[in-house]
């Protein structure tokens, strides 16, 4: 469990009460980088607002909504059934906002001969049935699976969007500390498939076709990219209009927003005119 | 002079106080090692009473995030050995070469500019070293991996062997036949190592050139920095062991006729045995614990490769497992994945503590068997 608490308005303790000026945030490691710089921005421009920012997997997210524990319960995936039933028993109308989207392309050597593949294809080569890309369409080459270290966010979410619950990545897979690092792997071996954020793939290194759609904001956001997923935050019923739980989550839809989202690495959601 | 007894007593609590206060202060450095011991032994242990160290030994499969999670370390252990092994087989014999060259061959000038300039090497920060094994040293074997490892070979080895033909020959031969015999005795061996060496030389070369590398970030690419890494290490403390062995030892060779290789192959390198051999172990131990190279340059793949030996394949070792892993594991509930990682870093720390233990007792047996003799 990763919890590293952000409380940068130290002041707040000291300024004046307005009705609400208190937000607390817990849940995914992936939201959470988002919410933090969400906060930050939202605390320089209104000083005396105090939120603190937890990071402790998408799970305690829904856990501390449940439990009152927290205002906005960040979630990299929708909720489950149990979580569901549990909220609906306590009385807890569970309100998701879609802040943001997550893509994950899949990257090989700017001179590997394919195109694109299947889900199933990716899953093959990283669970090591397919080891050479002859034997997808490419030449004959072995291939060299690159993936991020079991620590990153990014891991978890193509463990769970490409992989599954059972499927384990093959033993021999290289393990890379950083996005920039796959890329870097990527881009100076020739056999080698590797995934990092959006925001990372740039022309030296060819991002993959998934079931014959490329990544992009536009096919990220139709939902038509495979290996993508919404990112949520979850309130404890529809927030009141003006409220600074709306108008943090609301941040998400204004240009400032959406920015910091690019920025990040995620695909931000259409801005509210 | 005659001291009162009031005095007397002053000065026996003060002597107990400074005897008090000096043993306080050396306790320090040994209470520091225990303590660390006792900390990572407390929640090392508890590992093996959730999952059994049979897994953790034995087993090949880490997918310590995978549910259910499997802790099988055996790979992890063979991915330390074997960069470990790779990386000190490189380094030692240049290191003591280099340490011999300086103590005993080089002038006196030139060792005093080399020895710094070698020490300088253990100033670069070890990430700079990953940044260079992951920038320079993976692209290299990766577009021409088989070319560069046999030009590597050829450079190593080709003197190496040389010199090895040139002692050999020299050495074989004894001295109790006449001159004569002597001097062709000598020719023929030496002609006759170097026309080994030479077969051996193109043999492995060529096997080597042919080599296709898939990926250059490999136990290779990281025993090699390590191996550099070590090698300031292991030169400095031998060529102090060297110089140690004494002028006398030297000329008293001399004197008796034997030669410079007889000199330094029978009298001083066995003289100095003890202090390279501490030196070699400090080299094995600076391999060991680093991390920031081999999470950089090793590929972080948690297999056995294939066949074991196999330096060209990634993989993992204990240091970059624990680096690595650290963030991800539960450390307020202390999960098994918490556990797993303080049993990684105990092993490490068993394995020093028995290394160090081995090198002190060779040290010592060394030392008596020099004096006696």
């Amino acid at each position: 469990m990763k919890v590293s608490l952000v409380t940068v308005g130290l002041v707040a303790a000291c300024a004046v009460a307005s009705a609400q000026d208190k937000l607390v945030l817990d849940g995914s490691t992936t939201v959470g980088p988002i919410a933090k710089a969400f906060a930050e921005y939202y605390m320089r421009q209104n000083p005396g607002v105090n939120i603190t920012v937890s990071e402790s997997g998408s799970g305690n997210g829904a856990k501390g909504l449940l439990n009152g524990t927290c205002d906005i319960g960040n979630l990299s995936r929708h909720l489950k059934d149990a979580e569901a039933k549990a909220m609906e028993e306590k009385g807890i109308k569970p309100v998701a906002h879609v802040v943001a989207f997550d893509a994950l392309p899949v990257i090989v050597h700017p001179s590997n001969r394919v195109k694109g593949l299947t889900l199933e294809q990716v899953r093959d080569i990283y669970t090591g049935k397919v080891t050479n890309w002859k034997d997808v369409g490419g030449s004959d080459l072995p291939i060299v699976v690159i993936s991020r270290d079991t620590n990153s966010g990014t891991y978890e979410s193509f463990r769970e969007l490409v992989l599954g619950k059972d499927d384990k990545i093959i033993g021999s897979a290289e393990y890379t500390g950083s996005n920039g690092g796959v890329r870097q792997r990527v881009q100076m071996t020739r056999g080698a498939i590797g995934y990092a954020g959006l925001g990372f793939v740039d022309r030296s290194v060819k991002a993959l076709e998934i079931n014959g759609v490329a990544p992009c904001a536009q096919s990220v956001t139709a939902k038509t990219y495979a290996i993508s997923r919404e990112l949520f935050m979850f309130t404890n019923g529809e927030p009141a209009a003006g409220s600074l739980t709306a108008k943090f989550i609301g941040l998400s839809r204004t240009e400032k927003g959406r920015e910091i989202i690019e920025e990040i690495g995620f695909v931000p959601v259409a801005e509210k005119k | 002079m005659i001291l009162t007894s009031g005095e007397q007593r002053r000065r026996k609590v003060l002597g107990a106080a400074g005897r008090f206060l000096l043993l306080a202060v050396t306790s320090v450095a040994a209470a520091a090692v225990i303590a660390i011991i006792f900390f990572i032994a407390r929640d090392a242990l508890p590992f093996f009473g959730i999952r059994s160290a049979g897994e953790f030994f034995f087993a090949k499969a880490w997918y310590p995030g995978h549910q259910p999670p499997q802790f099988g370390a055996a790979a992890i252990f063979v991915g330390s050995f074997l960069v470990t092994a790779a990386a000190v087989v490189l380094a030692v014999p240049p290191g003591v070469f280099a340490a011999l060259c300086m103590s005993d061959i080089l002038p006196f000038g030139v060792r005093q500019f080399l020895k710094p300039v070698i020490e300088m090497l253990a100033a670069v920060p070890s990430v700079a070293y990953g940044f260079f094994a992951l920038v320079v040293l993976a692209p290299v074997l990766q577009e021409s991996g088989g070319r560069v490892l046999a030009v590597a070979w050829w450079v190593l080895a080709a003197p190496a062997l040389a010199l090895l033909s040139v002692v050999a020959g020299d050495l074989l031969v004894s001295d109790r036949v006449s001159e004569t015999v002597h001097r062709v005795g000598r020719v023929v061996f030496t002609v006759l190592f170097l026309g080994l060496s030479t077969a051996l030389l193109v043999y492995v070369g060529g096997r080597l050139g042919r080599l296709e590398i898939a990926s250059g970030v490999n136990a290779l690419t990281a025993s090699v920095i390590l191996g550099v890494m070590a090698l300031p290490t292991i030169v400095s403390v031998s060529e102090d062991a060297l110089q140690a062995a004494g002028r006398e030892l030297r000329e008293g060779s001399y004197a008796l006729g034997a030669t410079r290789a007889e000199t330094l192959l029978k009298v001083v390198i066995p003289a100095a045995i003890s202090g390279i051999f501490s030196a070699v172990l400090l080299g094995i131990m600076r391999a060991l614990g680093e991390t920031m190279v081999v999470w950089m340059a090793s590929g972080n793949a948690a297999q056995v490769p294939k066949p074991w030996y196999n330096l060209l394949q990634p993989v993992r070792t204990l240091t970059a497992t624990i680096a690595g892993d650290m963030g991800e594991a539960d450390q307020l509930s202390g999960s098994a994945h918490y556990h797993v990682l303080f049993a990684m870093g105990l092993s490490l720390l068993v394995f020093s503590f028995a290394c160090n233990l081995a090198g002190e007792w060779i040290v010592t047996r060394q030392r008596k068997r020099l004096r006696g003799g």
